[in-house]
């Protein structure tokens, strides 16, 4: 945008006088530009948004719509559902493992890389590089990777093992404990699920940790080892800190990502028996589209709406504040 | 001043009527016929894969050829085993812009749905100026009847109640074929014995070990009481039900232990190679046998009625019907006429490996597999099934979820109530 009045000196009246008449061309046309994306936007984002809250309310249950009203009747429905609450205890366990595995994967390679390494270029773009891949070609890769019967447990047992591990096959929850319908603990299936998540998503962590320890001024670094400070020490005392801002993007980029996760599991795993790897996303997608429940369906994904928003919107909010201080 | 006023007026009815013309071309385009050249009609399916098609393209071909005014829209909506073509579909009958016809399959699924809210015309005249009262089976006629009015015409025919099986391996141990549960359960010992794989089993898509179930289901109680539960006429707590649930859970602990890992026909290569004894599938699976594992029917794989359920054929036929909000219904009856014609059919099923469920379709069109399965067809007792879209999808889908966690812990009486619970909320006719 044009700046009318540069510099703070001048008065602050001219200022409230030059902005009255700011509805010049430049910002009609930019209005102008706008209104066919902020269109599309309203109607086809947050219009459906309403208007999948407002189907959440009704009882259109089959394919025939049906609006009578029928309050929380469908979210009190879904919540009794084994199959919803596992999704719940599923969801929460596979942010977790998946969050931290990137980060830790992601901030190990990052710190290798920044080591001034030969050929760095060249082993930055091989970590990033599943990320090119769809989630659904991952699915696919790893379901025969980490099946029992066929991936690298044919390793293990030319090594010795004898009791392979069933990754996602597996129906073990550790701990083991009763909660509700179901049990509370980690099911080890999505411990498999999350290695292949990993495998895809850590290189973008691992980037967004390079950009911040490339932003370190050298000479803090340099002041430390002047005082003494070992690699260790230099790393947890002065660097890790300074990580705080990139983990925090990461943290919240790879948390939607994880709370959206369909193609992964739809390709590799389904719901899983005993629904050890269902997932909102597909449990919204199975009782829309193909019971044609369209108010449960609603329900499920307005649900996982609010959940979404829990975790976007304070980092929206922190940011729009960095903006404005900036 | 009243000159400049009229002048207004026209103007502005100008506008209105061009709006109004703006909104009514839309769904026009899509049914009925353009103000000139040839007649358009939109042909609605899922049929995107190889076989599918082109053997609609051969249907298509043959009736601009009987019918040459008209020319064919192909719809096909790809993704989802059909369940994106049904979102689609059922937006566009909600719009009021229907496609000239569209696929369904035979039964109380969807296509009872579309009855019920009024998005489907009877055929009953149709059927009768054709004569196909007496060129279809009566109780294949009945699925797709309802309150004395028919429908919908029939395209294909394919069979959910097969039990496939390595005749190599069957010699090597002198099995015969299981015609009830305990030769299922005495065949399966000795197969197990020699390290064979009795059952292979696939369920990653979650609806494999229901249609083993519903087959099991329909083996313990028979078609008549089969019949009245899934029409709403008997309860599903009932002892058959819980009978037939364990049969399963039993027939679970002969099966290839990564069957969430495997697609259905990772299952059927697993019978293929004689690393696995049976498989229960409905009869694609032959098309899998054949065509992408050059196999020779009757040598490289064998076939025989589940356990329990000779005598019976469980149908999955794709049928097509005429939409009631069309403007222009003569190019839809004319295109049925030839979809439900005895030479439309033979074109069409030896393309998709399905046959005609034409009570004078030519056996001689066919390979040994859907020879011996027409002559079933045409002799015995006709039922639905639980998946592939014949009855309440709602109901399917809850047996689906409850059948995810029987396959995992056992529990029979929790799985029949779970089922019994889906029934109750899910009404089936």
């Amino acid at each position: 945008m044009k700046r009318a009045v540069p510099g703070n000196a001048r008065p602050k009246r001219i200022i409230a006088a030059t902005k009255k008449r700011t509805l010049s061309w430049d910002n009609w046309s930019a209005v102008l530009v706008l209104i066919p994306s902020l269109l599309a936007l309203g109607i086809f984002v947050y219009g459906f948004i309403v208007w999948t809250g407002y189907v959440s309310l009704t009882n259109w249950n089959s394919y025939i719509p049906n609006f009578q009203w029928a309050g929380f009747r469908n979210y009190l429905a879904v919540f009794q559902t084994f199959r919803f609450q596992s999704d719940i205890r599923n969801i929460i366990v596979f942010t977790v493992l998946f969050i931290f595995g990137c980060l830790a994967l992601g901030l190990f390679l990052a710190v290798l890389i920044d080591q001034k390494i030969r050929w760095e270029s060249l082993f930055r773009s091989i970590f990033i590089f599943p990320m090119a891949i769809s989630f659904v070609a991952t699915g696919v890769i790893w379901s025969w990777l980490l099946n029992p019967q066929t991936g690298v447990n044919l390793i293990l047992q030319s090594l010795g093992d004898t009791h392979p591990p069933q990754w996602f096959l597996s129906t073990v929850f550790v701990p083991s404990l009763s909660v509700g319908l179901i049990q509370a603990g980690i099911p080890l299936a999505l411990v498999a699920v999350s290695i292949a998540a990993v495998w895809q998503m850590s290189g973008f962590a691992m980037a967004i940790y390079l950009g911040g320890l490339r932003a370190i001024p050298e000479e803090m670094k340099e002041a430390a080892r002047i005082d003494g400070a070992g690699p260790w020490r230099l790393f947890w005392t002065i660097i890790f800190p300074q990580l705080k801002s990139s983990t925090i993007t990461a943290v919240i980029i790879l948390s939607a990502a994880s709370l959206k996760v369909f193609g992964l599991i739809y390709a590799m795993t389904g719901p899983g028996q005993d629904f050890t790897t269902d997932m909102p996303t597909l449990n919204m997608f199975q009782t829309t589209f193909q019971g044609s429940q369209f108010a449960d369906g609603a329900a499920i994904a307005t649900l996982l709406f609010l959940i979404m928003a829990a975790f976007s919107i304070p980092y929206l909010l922190t940011v729009l504040r960095k903006e404005e201080e900036a | 001043m009243k000159v400049r006023r009229s002048a207004a007026t026209a103007l502005a009815s100008v506008f209105a009527v061009g709006a109004l013309a703006a909104c009514g071309t839309q769904p026009t385009t899509s049914s009925s016929a353009p103000a000139h050249g040839s007649k358009q009609l939109q042909i609605f399916s899922w049929w995107t894969g190889v076989a599918s098609s082109k053997a609609l393209a051969a249907l298509n071909k043959q009736f601009v050829k009987e019918y040459p005014q008209y020319k064919v829209i192909n719809e096909a909506v790809a993704g989802g085993a059909g369940s994106n073509a049904k979102a689609v579909l059922a937006s566009r009958l909600e719009a009021g812009n229907p496609p000239g016809t569209f696929q369904v399959h035979a039964g109380h699924g969807s296509l009872y749905s579309w009855v019920q809210a009024g998005d489907l015309s009877p055929l009953n005249s149709l059927y009768k100026q054709q004569g196909w009262y007496h060129d279809y089976p009566s109780s294949l006629l009945k699925l797709l009847t309802f309150h004395g009015k028919i429908y919908a015409v029939p395209v294909d025919m394919q069979r959910d109640n097969v039990l496939w099986y390595n005749p190599t391996v069957f010699h090597r141990y002198h099995l015969s074929v299981p015609r009830t549960f305990s030769q299922f359960f005495h065949d399966a010992r000795v197969l197990k014995s020699h390290g064979i794989t009795p059952l292979a089993l696939a369920n990653h898509g979650n609806w494999e070990a229901t249609l083993l179930w519903s087959d099991v289901l329909l083996g313990t109680v028979g078609p008549t009481q089969y019949d009245a539960l899934l029409s709403g006429h008997a309860s599903w707590t009932s002892p058959g039900v819980i009978q037939a649930t364990r049969t399963f859970t039993k027939m679970l602990s002969y099966a290839n232990t990564d069957y969430t890992a495997l697609h259905w026909d990772q299952a059927d290569q697993l019978v293929a190679q004689g690393k696995a004894g049976m498989n229960i599938m409905g009869d694609w699976a032959q098309g899998y046998f054949t065509t992408d594992l050059h196999l020779t029917p009757g040598k490289g794989f064998g076939w025989a009625p589940t356990p329990g359920s000779a005598g019976t054929f469980a149908v999955v036929s794709d049928v097509f019907g005429l939409p009631s909000h069309l403007k222009n219904k003569t190019p839809t009856l004319d295109y049925l006429k030839v979809l439900g014609s005895q030479k439309g059919q033979a074109i069409f099923n030896p393309l998709k490996g399905t046959f005609s469920p034409r009570l004078d379709a030519n056996p001689k069109a066919y390979d040994a597999y859907s020879q011996s399965a027409m002559k079933s067809y045409k002799r015995d007792k006709l039922v639905l099934t639980i998946g592939q879209g014949a009855v309440n999808p709602g109901f399917t889908t809850g047996v689906e979820n409850a059948m995810e966690i029987l396959v995992s812990n056992h529990n029979v009486s929790q799985f029949v109530h779970a089922v019994a619970n889906a029934a109750k909320s899910n009404p089936l006719p």
